[in-house]
């Protein structure tokens, strides 16, 4: 072998300067990818067109980040995520409507369901594989969402749930109103952040390091001695517990939770926001979200149909940019 | 003789109807090169898949240091001092050489920490540098694994299952698809390692076995028919008929 080492060139060694300033610069935007999304995220509500907008792509960004961290990072397709999303805001609007509780309360609960909902849908699919894992979880989900449709006195049904408003946010002694979008955008912003910093902290950490090897190669890393099983069940929880967020913080943001959000189009949608801006890419999941969303709010402009314009981008995206926008924007600009 | 470190006694395994399997016996002694040969089909692989935990066995049991290792999960044998490599290469393809090996290293150290950081364990990155350059992977631990030759990611692999400092190293037809060179090469490290490390190892290179093995077991339809030192080996009547007459084996 050190026979081949002199014939093959070694790329890293012999980078140029041109390509250490990009290595520099990749390695500057993983290093500060928590604060840099943050930053990033803080000026979305001034350049987007609308307020509304910019809350939903903290929602989505922060549901499909929680969703990036199983299919991006583990390697898992789920299509059942639509279930911890609708769990998380189901929960958090019943708690608040029904048990008066208060919305910080709300909030974790909604977040406590959405991750034993995931513990159990999780102990139920991950010793398949493939698409029969992908089977199991959709077929799971749809079961949350019937029995969200049918258990109408507590969900109303078909009609959504409704009877929740949070009007106003009391944190240390400030009083913010919650009906104002900018006040809004930036409370659920903290939850954003703090899912950011959850999320890197997770992939920074040996576990991540963990489900890196079990996406690269199941085999490989149950012979190094990991415990593919419980690691995967882990990696599942987790990401349940940051689409639960998500869920929340749209039950908080519409005062109001449509059935749609346990709809096996939902999980779709996520699957969608995900590889359009790049699985596996940290900051993706946002930029897919917001490129999914903009591109709803034009094209539904024009027609009602934008579901055919949105799927055929997607369907250009998945075969001519597989790493999404963001990370076809890392892969050619930064390296 | 020393006692023995590995012992299976009358392991089968079956397929449905198939006995891929079937009731071999043998122990294996601490610092000894053993290869299992036999034509296409005889059951090698199977018999590293039952003794790596990748099977269970359906007859009889595994014992190491005294201790039945027979149904363990998979995961736990690395942890308890049995290592492999795979017939087709199996490694990380996207992660860098040194990344491949430093994960290897954490399975043993932590396995589902979120809260500190990977570089919390430098020992782990300075192991894997070691077991990188043991293997003659020198110069390419930056280097993404998926972009390495053949014989490079077949070396990588090793260090792979060197790293958890195994007792035991299976492996599983090192030189596969390698031309002389890249063989060469890999008969050094295997002698280097064979010095403090029990190997087993499967192959079908004869002339490397031959001068590698301290010990050879040859395997037909799924049964032990020889076991023994090379000379005995190549002497052997039935070894001869099933084996080496068929198969142009000095190649």
């Amino acid at each position: 072998m050190e026979r081949d080492m002199t014939v093959k060139s070694i790329p890293l060694a012999a980078t140029s300067s041109g390509a250490r300033k990009a290595t520099d610069l990749a390695a500057a935007l993983t290093n500060w990818r928590v604060l840099l999304s943050i930053a990033a995220l803080c000026l979305l509500p001034w350049v987007l067109p609308s307020k509304a907008l910019a809350v939903n792509v903290l929602v989505y960004g922060v549901l499909a980040m929680g969703y990036n961290l199983l299919f991006g990072y583990t390697g898992l397709l789920s299509f059942g995520h639509a279930a911890f999303f609708g769990a998380g805001a189901y929960i958090t609007g019943i708690a608040i409507g029904q048990f008066g509780v208060p919305w910080y309360g709300a909030v974790l609960l909604g977040i406590i369901g959405g991750g034993l909902l995931a513990l159990a849908i999780g102990a139920l699919s991950i010793r398949t594989r493939g698409i029969y894992f992908s089977m199991v979880t959709l077929a799971l989900a749809q079961l949350v969402y019937h029995v969200a449709l049918q258990a109408s006195s507590w969900t109303g049904g078909e009609n959504g749930l409704r009877g929740f408003t949070v009007a106003k946010i009391d944190i240390a002694g400030f009083s913010i109103n919650f009906l104002d979008p900018v006040s809004k955008y930036y409370v659920l912003m903290v939850f954003a952040a703090l899912a950011l910093w959850f999320v890197s902290r997770i992939l920074n950490s040996p576990f991540g390091a963990a489900i890196e090897a079990i996406r690269e190669n199941e085999t490989r890393a149950r012979t190094c001695g990991y415990d593919v099983e419980r690691t995967k069940l882990i990696s599942f929880v987790l990401s349940g517990l940051i689409c639960a967020l998500a869920g929340t913080m749209s039950a908080l943001h519409l005062a109001f939770v449509p059935l749609d959000v346990l709809h096996y189009q939902t999980s779709g949608m996520i699957v969608m926001m995900t590889l359009l801006g790049g699985a596996s890419s940290f900051f993706g999941p946002f930029v897919g979200a917001l490129a999914f969303l903009l591109m709803e709010d034009v094209f539904s402009l024009w027609t009602s149909h934008w579901q055919i314009i949105v799927g055929s981008i997607f369907i250009l995206f998945v075969l001519f940019l597989p790493k999404g926008i963001w990370g076809t924007f890392l892969a050619r600009v930064v390296r | 003789m020393s006692a023995p470190l590995l012992a299976v006694e009358n392991v089968g395994r079956r397929f449905g109807g198939f006995v891929a399997l079937d009731g071999v016996t043998a122990q294996f002694e601490p610092n000894k090169v053993t290869s299992i040969i036999g034509p296409n089909g005889a059951g090698k692989s199977t018999f590293f898949n039952v003794l790596s935990g990748v099977l269970t066995p359906s007859t009889g049991s595994i014992r190491f240091k005294g201790q039945n290792l027979t149904g363990t999960r998979q995961h736990k044998f690395v942890h308890l001092g049995i290592a492999r490599s795979y017939q087709i290469t199996n490694i990380f393809p996207e992660l860098s050489a040194h990344e491949n090996v430093r994960v290897a290293a954490q399975a043993a150290r932590s396995r589902y920490n979120i809260w500190r950081n990977r570089s919390h364990f430098p020992e782990l990155g300075e192991r894997a540098d070691a077991a990188l350059d043991s293997v003659g992977l020198g110069g390419k631990h930056n280097e993404t694994a998926k972009f390495l030759a053949h014989g490079q990611q077949r070396a990588l692999e090793i260090a792979i299952a060197l790293v958890s400092d195994p007792e035991v190293l299976l492996l599983d037809e090192p030189t596969a698809g390698m031309g002389p060179e890249e063989t060469k090469d890999m008969v050094a490290l295997l002698e280097k390692l064979a010095r403090d490390r029990t190997i087993l190892l499967v192959e079908h290179k004869m002339k490397m076995i031959l001068g590698l093995s301290d010990r050879i077991l040859v395997l037909h339809h799924g049964r032990l028919i020889a076991d023994g030192s090379p000379r005995d080996i190549q002497a052997d009547p039935d070894v001869r008929r099933v084996y080496l007459g068929q198969n142009d084996g000095y190649a």
